[in-house]
């Protein structure tokens, strides 16, 4: 076992070592480096490929556990059979060639007061700067009978794409026309604020066309739509009348998998596929590492470096962090952490100051196979108040869902994917 | 002679003036639908890539959303938060990336 992972290690750095030796690292897992960057999503990916872009003398290690990165963005659709895992996944060649030494492993330790991250099969890497970019892990204790029924392959979340993507796409093509998918929200804040009711359109669009007997029913933790409301409801309105119920204030604290029932605090609802979506908080690592601040969950950070308010010298990104006001749990906002702390790391290395950013988040939401809609902000350094804030006048959604926003949004996801990791 | 490809890359890569790293901290945002360095992803973008278009052409086509005066799908919404000065270091920086 620990034989055999060396063996894939070693394979997987072998092929990189030509392109690793030429941009000055070595092909073992090094002992230190400039800039160690734990987690290859799209906070991470985008850190380390920035940081190389803008001084390339600067050493990175990326440090990751899949062999391939598999996009959130886009997953729903793989769940409406419009989309497929192929498409959503991307290795990490690209990264390489751009002179990221990319190690395929867990971080399970890190010691801020010596600035070290230990990787799971033993390594030591110091680092002068660390990026954790985490992602999310979750409080399955909120939701009674969850994990262990999750394990089981009964219920699923399915909010980190990859095998539970794929598993629950076979669920919903296994479902009896007639059946009832059940789709539980948390309340917020979670990941992708609009992705939940993306998600309940992309599976009514496929019941419409495959099971037009089946009905989509939403239980919202959450008193209302979160995200795009107006624009959400319309199009299950006009599209999925009859398939689609939303019901707000309808938070799950149990499942059973036996009766397949959902368990709210006023009734049990039953279902045919259960999809769902226990509260989270910052990734594992963070927690171990001590960068969580925030109500046990979340992680606070100066939004002028993305440096965290607990320990110097580390720089968290993407949904771990506590949100600066207004802003999402998204994939572009991940990205755009990821350019200040390049921006700040490359700064502070060169001894100069780093100065304040300003950065941009997009969330394009599918309703139909083609139609989607957006919610678009900037947010600006705030000297006052000392985080970032919308900039008064800005930003805002889609006018109505359109084609158009259908084929930009196909054009963000290509984009972003090869930003972050091309 | 790697280390003169090292030298040479770092060279390149430093911003020598403030407008242009501010250009370049300001355009990084836009790189989720425009491209890395305003260089389109696919070579069936939608949109025209910005790395090299005129500095002017950039300039006055973000006024333009700004103020109303060009529909869009979404560059209305982002244009509104970028003051003149940002909108001219955008410009420039973007006017000087290879294509
Ligand atoms: C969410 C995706 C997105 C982001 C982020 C974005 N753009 Fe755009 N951009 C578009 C789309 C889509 C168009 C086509 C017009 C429209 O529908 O809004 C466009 C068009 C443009 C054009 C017109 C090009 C031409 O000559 O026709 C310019 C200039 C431009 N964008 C600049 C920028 C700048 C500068 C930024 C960053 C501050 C930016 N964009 C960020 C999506 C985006």
């Amino acid at each position: 076992m620990k034989r055999r992972e060396f063996l894939k290690f070693a394979g997987a750095t072998a092929g990189a070592s030509s392109l690793a030796s030429l941009a000055g690292c070595a092909s073992a897992v090094p002992s230190k480096a400039r800039v160690v960057v734990v987690g290859g999503g799209f906070g991470g990916a985008t850190a380390a490929k920035y940081i190389r872009l803008w001084d390339p003398s600067l050493d990175v290690v990326l440090v990751e556990r899949e062999s391939a990165f598999t996009s959130c963005p886009i997953s729903n659709l793989v769940l409406a059979g419009y989309s497929s895992m192929q498409e959503i996944s991307h290795g990490y060649d690209a990264l390489r060639r751009h002179g990221v030494q990319v190690v395929q492993d867990e971080a399970v330790a890190i010691d801020a007061q010596r600035r070290v991250v230990r990787l799971g099969r033993g390594d030591d890497i110091s680092y002068e700067r660390l990026v954790v970019s985490p992602g999310i892990d979750f409080n399955f204790g909120e939701i009674q009978g969850f994990e262990a029924a999750m394990n089981s392959g009964r219920v699923l979340h399915a909010w980190k794409a990859g095998a539970q993507t794929v598993a629950l796409r076979r669920q919903l093509e296994q479902m009896r026309d007639g059946g009832v998918y059940v789709l539980s929200i948390p309340l917020a804040p979670y990941r992708c604020p609009p992705g939940p009711y993306e998600r309940a359109s992309m599976v009514a669009a496929y019941f419409k066309q495959a099971k037009p007997r089946s009905k989509v029913l939403v239980l919202d933790a959450n008193p209302d739509v979160t995200s795009k409301g107006g624009l959400f409801k319309a199009a299950w309105k006009d599209l999925y009348p009859g398939i689609l119920e939303y019901r707000g204030n309808a938070k799950a604290i149990g499942v059973d998998p036996a009766t397949m029932t959902v368990k709210l605090e006023v009734e049990d609802v039953r279902g045919d596929v259960l999809n769902v979506v226990p509260p989270h908080r910052a990734g594992d690592i963070a927690q171990k590492a001590g960068l969580i601040t925030t109500n046990n969950r979340w992680c606070d950070v100066d939004w002028r470096t993305m440096e965290s308010k607990a320990a110097p010298g580390i720089h968290v990104l993407g949904d771990a962090t506590l949100s600066a006001p207004a802003m999402p749990k998204s994939g572009s906002m991940a990205n755009n952490h990821a350019k200040i702390a390049a921006a700040a790391i490359v700064e502070i290395l060169g001894g100069r100051t780093p100065a304040p950013m300003q950065i941009l988040n997009t969330c394009y939401s599918f309703v139909s196979q083609k139609e989607a809609i957006r919610v678009s902000s900037v947010h600006a350094w705030d000297e006052k108040d000392r985080t970032l804030k919308t900039v008064p006048g800005s930003g805002g959604v889609s006018a109505a869902r359109t084609e158009a926003e259908g084929t930009y949004a196909w054009n963000w996801a290509r984009t972003i994917w090869a930003d972050s990791l091309g | 002679m790697r280390f003169l490809v090292l030298a040479a890359a770092a060279l390149a890569a430093i911003p020598a003036t403030a407008q242009e790293l501010q250009g370049r901290n300001l355009a990084a945002a836009c790189s989720i639908c425009h491209g890395t360095e305003g260089r389109s992803a696919t070579n069936d973008s939608p949109l025209i890539p910005l790395a090299g278009l005129p500095r002017d052409h950039i300039a006055t086509q973000m006024r333009a959303f700004r103020d109303g005066k060009r529909p869009a799908t979404v560059m209305h919404q982002i244009a509104k938060g970028y003051s003149d000065p940002q909108i001219e270091a955008l410009a420039a920086w973007f006017a000087a990336q290879k294509r």
